[in-house]
């Protein structure tokens, strides 16, 4: 196992190095750097000698991809490309184009984006199953249809919806919940139940139907109709059996989100002003701040990558049959 | 999971009767606390780099400048804050002899402003001033291994402070020419300053100081245009006549900077902390920053050193009446902490409003209706759903103007052709920007009759001040001119019905914009159809903001959408957005339309040098001709800014220049824990419902299995 993921971790360099090309050509196709000086100088009286000491203080005054006027490997090294990437290899994220710390910010802001991210995931999985479960549970009766229409309506409806509708029922309305902010500590437990809820509940259409069915599935196999024939009860059958046989798909696919739990959400960051990862993200992209967008996508690209390897392994874990090699 | 989430709730908020949904600690609810929101994090707080309005909410409160304008007068009017009385420019010819202010602009050859500030005046406690038992600074001397534990300012723990100096401002002065520091005006005040340029010459060749990676002990350079004469007297030197140089001694790029917090900040690892002056700001206001968290929130605190200052005891006509007065005299600042939360979407910002958990909002178009409402006369008043709240709305004309741009060096629009001249003017009747301002602005504007808003100099009100080119004065206000007079026009311009006569074709125009998607569509349609009534096809040209600054840098774009607020309430800072020697593709400067013309140039140099007066009057008048002559702009609007206030909050009156406001709020804490804890009770029904809902759903069902569990086969 130990050399298929180190064959895993050797396969890595060759997309990150893609990845960070690829946000790199998308970025500076649609920014130069005299607009991101621009960005950072202000509007008013900026004038071509601020633009030229701000490219040359961050190291944007040189060739993007290859520097002609450079000789042998400085042609591709004396870049701004290569400048700005290499270090990301050894997780040095450098200083954002405003000056602060990116390494030391990113470590602040995971915090209120776990804070989100994982009680939605661990509360959501618990109600997913639930529901999911109780669906193939009333299988065929109007339970069933009717949670299986509601499922498809809720999950027809934009995110954007339940968030501005949760914060105007629970918050406003209801006065139960702040409609917005943060905290630190325990305190940040009042902030935190509305987006959980809205994560929750926009979520609710796509993976109770997807869990019903993983329950269905299982519902048919042999082993279940062998417990009936058993005399087992219809809830042992189900709580015992089919939910043990059921989690494994439902496991491998947790797994693979659980180290993108550290990026946040990018909506639910912005509309509850969760000064999370996510939020980072888009003020960096609005502000054109290449530096703290390349990490961020990086940074992103490294766990999306564990979460692949993570996957694989919990296999091996949760089904004995599964080998690495 | 919902009552798992009710008993969170409940014992977060400890079961008392204060509301759930309190942002805020309980225990702050009675407490001289301000709250306001903001949207955008400042990108910078150092006073000599900062220049943007929502960075002036927190550096206007923090460094104190020699100068601020008066909170109630209007018009504006500045007068001494550190100084000790407003600065009197004295001028020299280029013998060094003095000459009179009235003296030939060309015949003055320097400009000397001797300002004396107030004694005693305290930094704010910071540790750059901390010394040991023997006199040494405690801090001077750090370096990144010294660092390690050092993560905030506040992990310094011996602060001091010590009295302000009038070096401190000739030092602030200096740093305009750092070659480390960007500041945005250092191109304008090298032109005026004396010397200013050849130091930052100076100063560029130097190397790095010993401190760190930006230190350059800037009190061992001189610069002749700002020399200090003693302890609390400096003097700046300008090179020519420039009265608006006033007005930016009103601004934060000439606050005070200890030269020990430039040091202490420049130390050696401190940029790698994030520990800098860009994000500390160190200064002798009323207040200090204790916390800068951009992504979540800002807290000003009551600066301990502060002087203390006195509450205006005059103002306008109606603020006595208006209760502006009452706090006369009595000793400022009122609040204790002032606490700005991130509010990135506008929706949860007003609803928090309406909660009572900021004291204060603007509008936006989304929640208008349920604010604003027009009574018959066409003036706004409060619906009455704001007013059962006792909220209070005020309303002022800004110092700014929103305006459609020509390019003036296309071939089609732009020139100074009759041609060109009479096709501007024809699109000026138009385009009804009375119609716009109802349909996109909620009313909330004032048409522009010329580049210089209501409430600044030269600005004429009723008959006199109406563009006579576009409006014609009917009854006792100014009616926009019919489009038949526009259609006129176009046809003496060469486009008969919108139509090129030399070739038959329809006459397109472009518009080039940064906006796009659906929220711009309307307000582009709506466009289109103006250009429509005289058979010209406007295209729109959408395109991202970068390329869309790249065409008005290189003068691609034919028309085009902008705006400008004022930096000082003076014709000049409106003016100069059409002086020939700043247009953009030749100069790089803020004429944006590229708008030549030697005799409006000429009269914008000698009015720039004018104190107000009548005589400045007939010049800035025979201005407003000729740009309205020749319509270089689709003049536009001033936007009306619209505020609303809760019945706590004291002494609001807009004052659109000054941005050190927050030392003459009062709020009255109990009234605002009453009305909050009245309006937020927490509300049960809904959720017992659902549940009861939810139970009668899953009942049958329940039952139904439970009969098909326990019924046998036989």
């Amino acid at each position: 196992m130990i050399s298929y993921i180190l064959r895993r971790i050797a396969y890595a360099f060759p997309i990150l190095v893609g990845v960070n090309i690829i946000t790199f050509v998308l970025f500076f196709v649609v920014n130069t750097p005299d607009d991101m000086a621009r960005m950072q100088l202000g509007m008013k009286r900026v004038d071509d000698a601020a633009i030229s000491k701000w490219k040359e203080e961050r190291g944007y005054d040189k060739p993007i991809l290859w520097n002609t006027n450079a000789r042998s490997v400085e042609r591709i090294t004396d870049t701004i490309f290569f400048q700005n990437s290499v270090k990301l290899f050894v997780f040095d994220f450098g200083r954002s184009d405003s000056g602060r710390d990116i390494g030391y910010d990113i470590s602040q802001r995971m915090w209120p984006s776990l804070a989100i991210t994982v009680p939605s995931l661990i509360i959501g999985l618990l109600a997913y199953i639930t529901f999911g479960l109780t669906l193939a549970f009333f299988r065929g009766s109007y339970v069933d249809v009717s949670g299986v229409v509601l499922c498809v309506v809720m999950m027809s409806i934009s995110s954007l919806f339940y968030i501005i509708g949760g914060q105007y029922l629970i918050g406003k309305f209801l006065h139960l919940v702040p409609i917005s902010g943060y905290d630190t500590g325990l305190n940040a437990v009042k902030f935190i139940v509305l987006p959980v809820l809205v994560g929750l509940v926009g979520g609710i259409g796509a993976s109770t139907r997807w869990y019903r069915t993983i329950f269905l599935e299982e519902m048919g196999k042999d082993y279940v109709r062998t417990a009936k024939a058993k005399g087992l009860s219809e809830t042992r059958v189900l709580y015992q059996h089919v939910l043990m046989n059921g989690l494994i798909p439902i496991l491998t696919g947790v797994v693979v989100i659980l180290p993108s739990l550290f990026i946040g959400s990018l909506i639910v960051e912005s509309f509850f002003a969760i000064p999370g990862l996510g939020s980072y993200t888009i003020d960096a992209i609005s502000a054109q701040d290449f530096a703290i967008v390349r990490s961020m996508v990086f940074l992103g690209s490294v766990l999306y990558i564990i979460g692949l390897i993570l996957t694989d392994i919990s296999y091996t874990l949760v089904d004995p049959r599964v080998r690495l090699n | 999971m919902l009552p798992l989430l009710i008993c969170c709730l409940l014992l977060c908020t400890g079961c008392d009767n204060s509301p759930w949904n309190n942002p805020y600690p309980n225990q702050d609810s009675a407490k001289n606390i301000y709250y306001d929101s903001f949207s955008e994090r400042p990108k910078h707080l150092d006073p000599v780099s900062s220049y943007s309005a929502n960075e002036y909410v927190f550096l206007g409160q923090i460094y104190e400048p020699p100068l601020q304008y008066h909170f109630l007068k209007r018009p504006y009017e500045l007068v001494p804050l550190t100084a000790t009385a407003m600065p009197e420019p004295e001028y020299f010819d280029n013998e060094g002899q003095s000459v009179a202010e009235d003296s030939d602009t060309a015949a003055i050859h320097r400009v000397k402003y001797t300002i004396s500030i107030m004694p005693d005046i305290l930094y704010q406690p910071h540790p750059a001033f901390a010394k040991n038992a023997s006199g040494k600074y405690l801090y001077h001397d750090l370096n990144p291994e010294k660092l390690t534990n050092i993560h905030t300012l506040s992990d310094f723990k011996t602060v001091g402070t010590r009295r302000m100096l009038a070096n401190d401002y000739v030092y602030q002065i200096k740093r305009m020419a750092h070659p480390r520091v960007h500041s945005p005006i250092s191109g304008l005040m090298e032109k005026y300053i004396l010397g200013l340029d050849e130091f930052a010459d100076e100063l560029a060749k130097i190397g790095n100081g010993d401190a760190g990676s930006n230190y350059i002990d800037l009190k061992d350079y001189k610069l002749p245009g700002a020399r200090v004469i003693n302890d609390t007297t400096f003097e700046i030197t300008l090179k020519q006549k420039y009265p608006q140089f006033i007005y930016w001694l009103s601004m934060s790029f000439f606050a005070p900077m200890p030269w020990e917090a430039d040091y202490f900040y420049s130390q050696n690892g401190m940029t790698e902390k994030n520990i800098t002056l860009d994000w500390y700001p160190v200064g002798t206001g009323p207040f200090m920053l204790t916390e800068n968290n951009p992504n979540r929130r800002m807290v000003l605190e009551r600066n301990p050193n502060f002087r203390g200052e006195a509450f205006p005891s005059t103002g306008d006509e109606g603020d006595h009446l208006a209760g502006l007065l009452d706090d006369a005299g009595k000793k400022m600042p009122f609040i204790d902490r002032a606490i700005y939360s991130l509010e990135k979407e506008s929706i949860p910002a007003w609803n928090k409003f309406l909660q009572g958990y900021y004291d204060t909002s603007g509008i936006v178009s989304d929640s208008f209706d349920q604010a604003v409402q027009f009574n018959t006369q066409g003036d706004a008043e409060l619906t009455d759903e704001m007013r059962e709240k006792g909220i209070r709305l005020l309303t002022a004309v800004t110092t700014s103007t929103y305006y459609m741009g020509f390019n003036m060096a296309d071939d089609v629009i732009g020139g100074n052709s009759e041609r060109a001249r009479l096709l501007r003017r024809a699109i000026s009747i138009a385009v009804d920007y009375e119609e716009y301002i109802s349909i996109f602005a909620n009313g909330r504007g004032e048409p522009a009759q010329g580049p210089i808003p209501p409430g600044i100099f030269g600005n004429l009100s009723g008959e006199a001040g109406i563009n006579p080119y576009v409006y014609q004065w009917q009854g006792d206000k100014p009616v926009r001119r019919p489009i038949e007079e526009a259609k006129v026009l176009l046809a003496k311009a060469g486009y008969p019905d919108g139509r090129d006569k030399t070739n038959g074709k329809q006459l397109v125009l472009n518009l080039d914009t940064p906006a796009a998607g659906p929220g711009s569509k309307a307000s582009f349609d709506w466009l289109r159809k103006q250009y429509a009534k005289l058979g010209i096809n406007l295209v729109v040209r959408a395109t991202d903001y970068n390329r869309f600054q790249e065409k008005i840098r290189k003068g691609t774009a034919q028309i085009f959408q902008w705006g400008w607020n004022a930096d000082y309430p003076d014709p000049e800072n409106f003016f100069f957005l059409l002086y020939g020697p700043n247009a953009k593709i030749d100069h790089n400067g803020e004429n944006a339309s590229n708008y030549k013309n030697t005799e409006f140039d000429e009269l914008f140099n000698q009015m720039k040098t004018m104190s107000n007066s009548l005589e400045r009057q007939d010049v800035i008048n025979k201005m407003v001709e000729i740009v309205r002559r020749d319509a270089p702009w689709l003049w536009g609007f001033h936007p009306v800014g619209f505020s609303l206030h809760h019945a706590w909050y004291k002494n609001a009156k807009p004052n659109l220049m000054a941005n050190n406001t927050l030392k003459y709020t009062r709020i009255e804490p109990r009234l605002r824990a009453e009305k909050r804890t009245a309006w937020n009770q927490p509300i049960w029904w809904p959720i017992a419902l659902m549940l009861l809902l939810l139970i009668i759903v899953l009942l049958p069902a329940i039952v139904s299995y439970r009969r098909k569990e326990t019924e046998s086969i036989l």
